[in-house]
């Protein structure tokens, strides 16, 4: 097919799922992603919403086989990307991680963190061009030559993740994986570092995939929107299209309670409340997961899950009723 | 406060700022603002935190006035640890249980006559050799099995709790198990039963290092190396277990890194500390067990002296010569009490969590 080479990241019906010890002797799948398939083209930024514990990080950790997945196919580049294969693609997906204060070693200097995957990869022949690299890369990502032989506990919140974003560039990356990285950050450091990411992505021409709850900045940043709830995507599609008309029930409330920073227009605004709590995982509803709590919710949607279908311009739904 | 600002009322929410109350920063308030706190790397700073501990530097101060005492003390004092007290080739069999600083009759006779002798610190034992010597050898021995032993633990202890803990899951299970069998067995049965075998096992190279401290001390090591990493091996275990949970460990899988390459950069410096901490505290364990088994007669080989052995042989003379007792005590309760505080100051220092 000629399609298999238009995607750069192609996952389908991935699955992960971690047993949880309940008894002495039972044993539970604890579903934290269950059959979730996207596409990302080349260049493309993916974004990833959902609630706390949905399964956002563990698609984006299982992506790069930081998880061993329970089923389904990761393709890179048309190529699968399998348990024996994975170290070829470590070079070309990389990771951001969330939380800037335990993702970078202590006891290393900014130098060594961000050469540590030069080092791995022996991408240099000499010690001089690794320094050279370093320099370069934290150029890129707006620190000072002088912070080299610093450790990661003398930085603010905003140059360790900027530290972070240097070293998943380091190997030249062709996708990266941010997990919700600027939610441990500040207001005014979030916006510097969204910047970033879309700065570096205008020169470096990266996919990402975007992980975060907080529905603005994945608008802002996003060409495209997936909404999961409970391990699975309920409606992925244009970044506009998703915020502007969305379709599931589930999009609509989360989109209701995205704050509005003036008091006028929030007033009049239609808070959707959804009642009930969220299932747990371990133990799932028939059907649509999402049953439960949604306003429309049939017969139909206890006794068969949803599929994603598209509504028009790879504007796709899983519901029976929207 | 609206009224002293002269500003329109507004939402009590709103940031409303007065820019009149503010003044524009000094040069100097500026450059103040630029200054970061010198670097410093985990070690620097540990070691300004134990220069300020008096106790540990103290402890520092003695162990090195020891080493030194115990390297340059044989190449001073011209007797032998082993070597009967000769006067001008003879030997002297009058040299018996001189108390510190006096000499035989014969010595006396040669000194007399214009010979020089060398004063006995310590006097000498009742096999007319010098006493002073016997204890500094004494001090070589204890020492050395006190840091033999605890590299041995060190190494093993912090291999095996490594695997065990990076590992996880099924492989840890199986190899804690194994550790808490190896820590059920008794320890000096154990050294007396091996010492009791290896004797009739291994013959040595006479002459060698091994053949001088005898078949008791292999078996010592052979314990200690067999039944003693098992405390470093859970204490590496669950610091591994804690810091492996890390994203900084994620982060260096997703960049490729190996398990080994990730135990070497990533978990072991960071628990560099207890380990340091738990080896500077298993030294004098290891050389109070090797006293103690001394003590007991299952030490060195005869005439190899230690500090346990010479506190043993002197008991039998106790009354009539108590400071033979003394000195091989104080100086096992010097080496001991050092490193007991200086252990502890290295936790306080690298450890600062760890204080009370």
């Amino acid at each position: 097919m000629s399609s298999e080479n238009e995607y750069l990241v192609e996952v389908k019906d991935l699955k992960e799922h971690f047993p949880v010890r309940t008894g002495f002797f039972e044993k539970t799948m604890l579903k934290a992603v269950d059959g979730v398939s996207f596409q990302i083209k080349p260049g493309e930024t993916l974004g990833l919403v959902g609630e706390s514990g949905c399964g956002k990080t563990t698609v984006g950790r299982t992506l790069l086989h930081l998880y061993k997945p329970t089923g389904g196919q990761i393709l890179f580049e048309g190529e699968e990307v399998t348990e024996n294969n994975i170290n070829e693609y470590r070079k070309r997906m990389q990771m951001v991680f969330q939380d800037p204060y335990s993702s970078l070693n202590p006891r290393m200097t900014v130098e060594d963190i961000i050469g540590e995957p030069l080092d791995v990869h022996k991408m240099y022949s000499s010690k001089a061009e690794r320094r050279d690299k370093i320099l370069g890369l934290m150029e890129t990502v707006g620190l000072n030559a002088e912070h080299a032989t610093r450790y990661a506990h003398e930085f603010s919140g905003g140059q360790r993740q900027r530290i972070g974003i240097a070293r998943a560039l380091a190997v030249r990356p062709k996708f990266i994986v941010c997990d919700e990285p600027v939610s441990a950050l500040d207001v005014s450091i979030q916006a510097q570092v969204i910047n970033m990411f879309e700065d570096l992505q205008h020169k470096m021409g990266m996919a990402y995939l975007f992980i975060a709850h907080d529905l603005l900045i994945v608008k802002h940043i996003s060409d495209r929107i997936a909404v999961m709830y409970l391990g699975r995507i309920v409606e992925i599609g244009d970044a506009d299209e998703v915020y502007h008309s969305p379709k599931h029930p589930y999009t609509v409330s989360l989109l209701s309670a995205v704050p509005i920073p003036d008091p006028k227009t929030a007033k009049e605004r239609q808070r959707i409340i959804l009642t009930g709590d969220v299932p747990s995982p371990m133990n799932l509803p028939s059907g649509c997961a999402f049953r439960t709590r949604c306003p429309y919710a049939t017969d139909k949607c206890a006794a068969e899950c949803p599929s994603l279908t598209d509504r028009g311009d790879g504007h796709m739904v899983a519901c029976w009723n929207k | 406060m609206s009224e002293e600002n002269k500003l329109p009322k507004r939402s009590p929410f709103s940031a409303q700022i007065d820019l009149a109350k503010f003044e524009l920063a000094t040069e100097e308030e500026k450059r103040q603002q630029d200054v970061m706190s010198e670097s410093t790397t985990f070690l620097k700073d540990g070691m300004r935190r134990l220069k300020k501990n008096p106790l540990a530097m103290g402890s520092i101060v003695i162990l090195v006035l020891i080493l030194l005492l115990i390297i340059i003390a044989p190449r001073v004092v011209p007797y032998t640890y082993s070597g009967i007290i000769t006067v001008d080739g003879v030997r002297d069999k009058s040299a018996k249980n001189l108390a510190p600083f006096t000499y035989s009759k014969l010595e006396q006779e040669y000194i007399d006559e214009g010979g020089k002798v060398f004063p006995h610190i310590l006097g000498t034992d009742e096999m007319c050799r010098d006493y002073f010597m016997r204890v500094i050898y004494g001090t070589r021995v204890s020492l050395f099995v006190g840091l033999f032993a605890s590299v041995l633990v060190l190494i093993i202890g912090v291999f095996y709790g490594s695997i065990s803990g990076y590992a996880g899951g099924r492989v840890d299970m199986i190899m804690m198990r194994i550790v808490d069998i190896i820590y059920s067995l008794p320890d000096l049965l154990m050294v007396i039963l091996l010492s009791v075998v290896l004797s009739q096992v291994i013959t040595f190279q006479p002459g060698s290092l091994m053949a001088k401290l005898g078949s008791n001390m292999i078996s010592l090591f052979i314990v200690f190396g067999l039944l003693y990493w098992v405390g470093m091996a859970r204490l590496v275990r669950g610091q591994i277990l804690s810091i492996k949970e890390n994203e900084y460990v994620l982060a260096a899988q997703s960049i490729g890194a190996k398990s080994g390459r990730i135990i070497k950069r990533h978990i072991l410096p960071n628990c560099i500390s207890v380990i340091i901490i738990s080896t500077a505290l298993q030294i004098p364990s290891a050389i109070f067990t090797e006293s103690f088994l001394s003590f007991v007669g299952l030490g060195v080989q005869a005439p190899m002296p230690s500090l346990g052995s010479l506190a043993n042989s002197a008991r039998d003379g106790l009354q009539s010569y108590p400071y033979k007792l003394v000195f091989p005590a104080v100086m096992i309760c010097l080496i001991v009490l050092a490193f007991n505080l200086l252990g502890d100051g290295l936790r306080d220092a690298f450890d600062p969590k760890l204080k009370d």
